[in-house]
């Protein structure tokens, strides 16, 4: 178990080098320098700038302060000099001394604000409309799986096979609009646009106020957003659990006379429910792309809604600060996935 | 009475073809499965409206009728009555017009063309270039393979829908602004002539061949040792011919199931790319482009969202059908996981 999760986290730090490097280079190919404005600037005031943004220096120099700025988490003494020394994690230790994390620079499009200040204010939103909808997707799919898996070929099981079929045919940003229109505008039961939650936040994205005020906005976008992943998670625990039911130990259960209701909980459902797990990586990306369009649809003031902005504005460093933020995220999502999955299943770690 | 049992199990067995080929026999049983009939009858249909999206649409995709922006045909109102106080009421369109006064029927067949590309040329990438890379790495030297893996695991590693994102929104800035007679201007206009559709194309094809190539190279691995490609060799057949006249008929099926049912993810990839804004350019009617116009309308022309978000579905609908039908038709082994 040792040696392979040391494996497997040499590979993740490969991955993020890689993935750094290919963020940089395409920053820096992006055409149209940060300081290009209608009216031209003055030479000297464009080669000043450079020089304080270090853009003069040379690339693989350029390269090894992204990496650093980017990457490397720092402890430094007293606060951030200047916006570009800000961090967006900036956690104070003692004295006057702070552990600073991942600082993405400055956006062009505001001057006042880095894409760190976009990024903490925009994320806990987007956070929190990814975890409702992460665990609508498994409170609804593990479920649904399993009755689909234990009367299989039943009604119950047509009636589940036939919905996730709905919801792996029907993607976010198809459901967002008709559901908009049916629960939002016709019935009227939910508010079609807003949110509910109000810094500050518990633990960064909790909100303090978690009424109906909070989940009435919240439900319609991380439903839209969970279905299609519940779809999915229901067809491979209902695939999952079929060949479980079908191996030896369950027939040795049942021969030893076992209740039924134990063989179904103690054996088959545990060992079923092991790879479900390796849908939770792939799962993460959906819901975090998926928040791109989910928050446009309903309105949610979260860092998807703010990327598609940005995308328009072609306010670049937002655009790779937030993927370059979100792909970290799911690879380091990944690794703690994998190593679930060896811990859960010991014969993976031999393959 | 051994007699009259084979007899009467000739006539119990149904009746089928005397040589019974893979892919015969893949059709036939394709054929039997009601669901993905359907799926294949909406795809043809799709495919055709595509082709001929010309000569089917009442009005070009981006003729704007001013006076006649977010019209809506009377029959509409009886689907959709509140929007009656409000509403210009025009049965000059079938379907109602958008926000500018495009015709929304036109506007819908003309996006069938770039859904239908994508769900076309997506899964020939994937299986042109999986398929070669894969061959290639499984049937050399160790080291070719252990190379040529550890980069697709690699490049597995990376969130794709990110990367292709990240692509995007760098082909769209460096290609935009650069001078003629360079390469990033033939690329631009090329990309001009597809609407767009050549940065999805590379898009998607940067990511869509690692699934292909590791199975690919699985089956390979597998299907080499085996005596049939001991005795091409023993002939004297070369490296070429074994690959691709032995073993390449052997993967094709299980390599076709993997692309198909692909399929509905390249389509939801090119929407969610044109309703974000890195899709095709503007005035391309791509019905992520029309669902993102719409959504923006959706308490006053609910139909401007819902149309577009039924067509998107309705296709989706039929590469799943079709795709799930493919993989029982040609692995029934497979049947019921995934």
């Amino acid at each position: 178990m040792g040696r392979f999760i040391v494996r497997r986290f040499l590979w993740t730090l490969l991955v993020l080098l890689v993935l750094s490097l290919i963020t940089f280079a395409l920053t820096r190919a992006v055409p149209g320098g940060p300081f290009d404005r209608e009216k031209k600037l003055p030479e000297e005031i464009i080669r000043n700038l450079e020089a304080k943004y270090h853009l003069d220096e040379p690339y693989w120099k350029q390269y090894l302060r992204y990496l650093n700025d980017v990457f490397i988490p720092i402890i430094a003494k007293g606060e951030p000099k200047s916006l570009l020394e800000e961090s967006l994690i900036d956690i104070k230790l003692w004295d006057d001394y702070h552990l600073r994390w991942i600082n993405l620079g400055p956006s062009y499009s505001s001057r006042s604000r880095t894409v760190n200040d976009i990024i903490r204010e925009q994320l806990p939103v987007s956070t929190q409309l990814g975890v409702v909808a992460l665990t609508i997707a498994l409170l609804i799919g593990v479920p649904m799986g399993i009755i689909a898996g234990l009367k299989q070929n039943t009604i119950w099981d047509y009636l589940g096979m036939s919905i996730a079929i709905f919801g792996v045919s029907v993607p976010v940003i198809a459901m967002g609009p008709i559901l908009v229109w049916v629960f939002g505008v016709m019935l009227r039961w939910l508010p079609p646009t807003g949110w509910g939650a109000q810094p500050p936040y518990i633990l960064f994205f909790i909100p303090r106020d978690l009424s109906w005020n909070f989940w009435r906005y919240v439900l319609m976008p991380a439903f839209a957003l969970g279905l299609g992943q519940s779809a999915i998670i229901a067809r491979l625990t209902r695939a999952s659990l079929l060949q479980v039911i079908r191996e030896d130990y369950i027939r040795t259960a049942r021969a030893k006379g076992l209740p039924e209701r134990l063989v179904v909980l103690r054996h088959a459902l545990r060992n079923s429910l092991i790879p479900v797990v390796t849908v939770l990586g792939p799962m993460f990306a959906a819901i975090v792309t998926g928040t791109f369009v989910t928050e446009q649809i309903f309105g949610v003031p979260g860092l998807g809604k703010y990327f598609v902005t940005s995308v328009t504005n072609r306010d670049y460093p937002v655009i790779m600060g937030t993927i370059l933020l979100y792909a970290i995220f799911l690879v380091m999502a990944n690794l703690v996935v994998d190593i679930t999955y060896a811990w859960l299943d010991p014969r993976i770690r031999y393959e | 009475m051994a007699e009259s049992q084979v007899e009467a199990l000739r006539t119990a067995l149904p009746r089928r073809r005397k040589t019974a080929s893979l892919w015969a026999d893949a059709v036939y049983r394709l054929g039997r499965n009601r669901a993905a009939v359907i799926g294949f009858a909406i795809v043809v249909l799709l495919t055709l409206t595509a082709i001929f999206a010309k000569y089917i649409a009442p009005y070009p995709y981006d003729v704007q009728d001013r006076p006649n922006a977010n019209a809506v045909p009377a029959w509409m109102l009886s689907l959709f009555p509140m929007m009656k106080p409000y509403a210009v009421v025009s049965d000059k369109f079938l379907l109602g017009a958008d926000y500018v006064g495009r015709d929304m029927l036109s506007r819908l067949i003309y996006g069938t063309q770039v859904s239908l590309s994508v769900a076309f040329v997506g899964p020939l990438i994937a299986l042109f270039v999986g398929t070669v890379y894969g061959l290639v790495s499984g049937f050399f030297s160790r080291w070719v393979d252990n190379v040529m893996m550890r980069f697709v695991d690699l490049m597995y590693a990376f969130p794709s829908l990110l990367l292709i994102i990240l692509m995007m929104a760098f082909f769209r800035s460096t290609f935009a602004q650069t001078e003629p007679g360079t390469f990033a201007y033939a690329m631009n206009k090329i990309d001009e002539r597809f609407g767009g559709m050549l940065f999805i194309f590379i898009g998607i094809g940067l990511t869509a061949w690692m699934g292909t190539a590791r199975l690919a190279r699985g089956q390979v691995l597998s299907l080499r040792e085996q005596d049939f490609v001991l005795a091409a060799r023993a002939l004297g057949a070369s490296n070429t011919r074994i690959i691709f006249r032995h073993i390449m008929p052997n993967i094709l099926g299980p390599l076709v199931i993997t692309v198909t049912l692909a399929i509905p993810g390249y389509i939801t990839t090119e929407a969610f790319l044109s309703f974000i804004g890195l899709g095709v350019n503007p005035p391309t009617p791509s019905w992520g482009s029309m669902i993102s116009d719409g959504s923006q309308a959706i308490r006053t022309y609910p139909p401007q969202a819902i149309l577009p978000a039924l067509a998107l579905s309705i296709t989706m609908f039929a590469f799943n059908f079709l795709g799930d039908g493919l993989r029982d038709a040609l692995d029934p082994r497979l049947r019921g996981t995934q």
